[in-house]
């Protein structure tokens, strides 16, 4: 076995691990591709200006549109991340790396095999594949193959750590919070994934004829077990990676690690949450399960949420202020490294991912307002904001770190890499703001024509629709261009690009040590910005809850 | 230092107000939240039921047209016209790609309605009230409506159901 001394972060390396990092990381990035190209063509169909794909064609797309965007390019992400965060940041060796290949391999072919089946029309079912609706053997097979091998990775991440405690490689006190958050993340992905298998077995087995029949409430309720816990997997790994943004690019820690902690574990009580909130309208279950559910008596989810949501601008404000930023309350936000891509990537998912992502969540997953978004573009619009201008902005941000570090390639084209954050999130902005508003307005998601042209009636929705549409396609768009940009430079960097000669030519300057804490903070306000921008925050969103709860008090009365 | 194991004491370290403060704002909006959803079954006027019946889609294809015969009053695109009185039940059925029977209801009065598919997963959804609720076959989800306005809606699918699920478009007409 044998390691390599990082010459810029000075850990040591197992070089069977990189190539590991290295192929889960090139898979995610062509997925991701394919996602926006898919992405654009959902688009431009739904706009019915352009109307572009054919009836058969666009929810072949949009069957494909999310599994890559959504389980593809993540979960191969945050496999890299997983064996990233088990190994290099723990000086530790890689247990099995033969098993990771093979992990890969079944993940890789999982992923033809449900391509495959899609774009044969083989599996005409969307993301969701409620059933009665049958798809064809081969893709709940493909499915089930890929999550076998990130269950695999799971299993190595586990023993990656277990064996770095125990031969003491990161020192053995407590796990560093980047990878405690990553366990959190891997330990919700288990429980996902078994969620997942406990559908996704018995639908293939109906697909095959050896079971007569999956109830259809039940299939919805295990599947969102799987479906949205795996959202819940992202936000853990997409927080674990904002206080390692925070530390990387300004040398912030948590202000109080014991509360960020505290709020991980937060996630694995609550993790309910994710999947309750899928059944609010449906006729079963009742009322007092749904409300336990979604909110556990109190949102324990939503809350570990709102904790980081104060600890990771914190930890970077706290830090600045150390520095000498301590002017007024935004002195220190001020002069941050705005010119360091990764930094912009994780700052503009902080705030898109809690302006956006959070209020609309918390307001859609409440049982009664729930009624006024169920299945309409509100929910696509709901989680542009989270998935992707969060986990998705905040996953490229963190890749322009792996191209130096784990490829040891410069990134190319710079200025373009600087740019790509910036057009990506103000893209994802105005498409969920688009999508959002055009939902609160009944439109429905997934959907081919909403003329209805060739329904018995028709329907026009109210004239800002249009210019809504407007909104949406001109984000969507800009997005679009960011993407691509930032897969061209990651391509570009990676297959092409200069190699790394020393820390000379490490383009995003690591944060420099810190000035010594000049008094005790305790118990005093030790972030004011901070605490204004989440205070901030929870104005917008009384606002907002205020309005929909207005909005839905309007409607016909039922019960 | 997300990288590294956490500074000495840092289990003991007091929680700044700052945080404290926010916490404890958060936890109470969360706390909130939680009543509120609660004591909107007891005040408020909208809230999903939990009166469903388990059915086949034979059965309630025959409960359909024998609740449909005794409040039909005409025709309209090839679908049914039913005017129920107020406090009736109602039976209204999902199928790919229909909706049927077209609703004359009254503005105010209660109307019971069982909602079922025949088929797939619909979505049942009025607009431009926008009120949205899934639809099971094999279940009968009993859904009290008053109509508080009056007018023209539709009654949309918007759960995927096939090639033509666009087509999948009902009326329900609200009278004064």
């Amino acid at each position: 076995m044998s390691f390599l001394k990082c010459d810029i972060t000075g850990f040591n390396v197992d070089k069977r691990v990189l190539p590991l990092i290295k192929a889960n990381a090139v898979v995610s990035v062509v997925s991701l591709l394919l996602a926006i190209l898919t992405a654009i063509l959902v688009l431009f169909t739904r706009w019915q200006v352009v109307h572009l794909l054919p009836v058969d064609w666009y929810y072949r797309i949009l069957t494909l549109h999310g599994l890559v965007a959504l389980v593809v390019w993540i979960v191969f992400w945050e496999m890299a991340g997983l064996y990233f965060g088990s190994t290099v940041v723990l000086n530790a060796r890689q247990i099995a790396p033969g098993l990771g290949w093979i992990a890969f391999l079944l993940m890789v072919v999982g992923t033809a095999l449900v391509a495959f089946a899609v774009l044969t029309g083989r599996a005409d079912v969307l993301f969701t594949s409620y059933v009665p609706l049958k798809a064809n053997p081969i893709h709940y097979l493909g499915i089930i193959l890929f999550a076998v091998g990130a269950l695999i990775v799971c299993g190595l991440f586990l023993a990656n750590i277990i064996v770095a405690k125990k031969e003491k490689t990161y020192g053995g006190g407590p796990l560093p919070l980047f990878t405690f958050g990553l366990l959190t993340a891997t330990i919700l992905a288990i429980g996902t994934l078994l969620s997942g298998a406990a559908i996704y077995v018995p639908v293939f087995l109906w697909s095959l004829g050896l079971i007569q029949s999956v109830d259809s409430i039940v299939y919805r309720l295990v599947f969102w077990g799987f479906g949205h816990s795996a959202q819940q997997v992202n936000v853990a790994a997409m927080i674990s990676i904002w206080y390692l943004g925070a530390f990387l690019t300004v040398g912030g820690t948590s202000i109080n690690e014991r509360i960020s902690r505290m709020a991980f574990l937060f996630y694995m009580i609550g993790i309910n949450l994710a999947s309750a909130h899928h059944l609010l309208v449906d006729p079963i279950p009742s009322p007092a399960w749904k409300i336990v559910n979604t909110s556990y008596f109190m949102y324990l989810a939503v809350l570990a949420s709102m904790i980081h949501a104060f600890a990771v601008p914190s930890a970077i404000e706290v830090a600045q202020r150390r520095r000498g930023y301590t002017k007024g309350l935004f002195d220190w936000l001020k002069n941050c490294p705005w010119g360091n891509p990764a930094f912009v990537s994780v700052f503009l998912a902080v705030v898109t991912f809690g302006f956006i992502g959070g209020i609309t969540g918390v307001i859609n997953g409440m049982e009664q307002t729930n009624m006024i978004v169920h299945n309409t573009l509100a929910l696509p619009g709901h989680f542009k904001g989270t998935v992707v201008s969060g986990t998705t902005l905040t996953f490229m941000g963190a890749t322009y770190y792996l191209i130096p570090l784990i490829f040891r390639k410069k990134i190319s084209f710079f200025g373009a890499a600087k740019a790509a954050p910036w057009l990506f999130a103000i893209g994802i902005v105005l498409l969920s703001a688009g999508l959002s508003t055009l939902g609160y307005l009944g439109v429905p998601r997934r959907h081919w024509d909403i003329t209805y042209a060739g329904g018995p009636f028709t329907y026009t929705y109210p004239p800002i629709a249009d210019l809504l549409w407007v909104v949406a396609v001109l984000g969507g768009t800009i997005a679009f261009i960011g993407a691509l940009i930032w897969i061209l430079v990651v391509v570009i960097s990676v297959f092409f690009g200069k190699p790394m000669t020393g820390p000379a030519d490490f383009q995003l300057p690591l944060a420099s040590p810190l000035p010594p804490e000049s008094k005790e903070h305790d118990s005093k306000f030790v972030a004011p910005g901070t605490f204004a921008l989440t205070i901030i925050w929870m104005l917008a969103f009384l606002i907002f809850a205020t309005i929909s709860w207005g909005w839905l008090s309007m409607m016909w009365e039922v019960k | 230092m997300a990288i590294l194991a956490p500074e000495k004491g840092w289990w003991q370290k007091k929680v700044a107000s700052d945080e404290k403060t926010w916490i404890m704002f958060a936890a109470v909006v969360a706390l909130a939240l939680f009543v509120l959803m609660v004591g909107w079954h007891l005040l408020g006027k909208q809230n999903p039921s939990y009166i469903v019946y388990s059915t086949s889609p034979d059965e309630f294809y025959k409960l359909a047209q024998a609740n449909w015969a005794k409040y039909k009053v005409g025709e309209e695109a090839g679908i049914p016209v039913v005017q129920p009185p107020p406090d009736a039940d109602v039976f209204v059925l999902a199928s790919t790609w229909k909706w049927e029977p077209v609703l004359v209801l009254k503005k105010g009065a209660n109307y019971k309605f069982h909602v079922s598919s025949m088929d797939l997963l619909h979505g049942f959804s009025i607009q431009p009230v926008n009120m949205n609720f899934a639809i099971h076959p094999g279940y009968d989800y009993v859904l009290t409506f008053k109509p508080t306005s009056a007018g023209d809606f539709r009654l949309m699918c918007n759960e995927y159901c096939g090639p033509g699920h666009h087509t999948m478009i009902g009326k329900i007409k609200v009278e004064d």
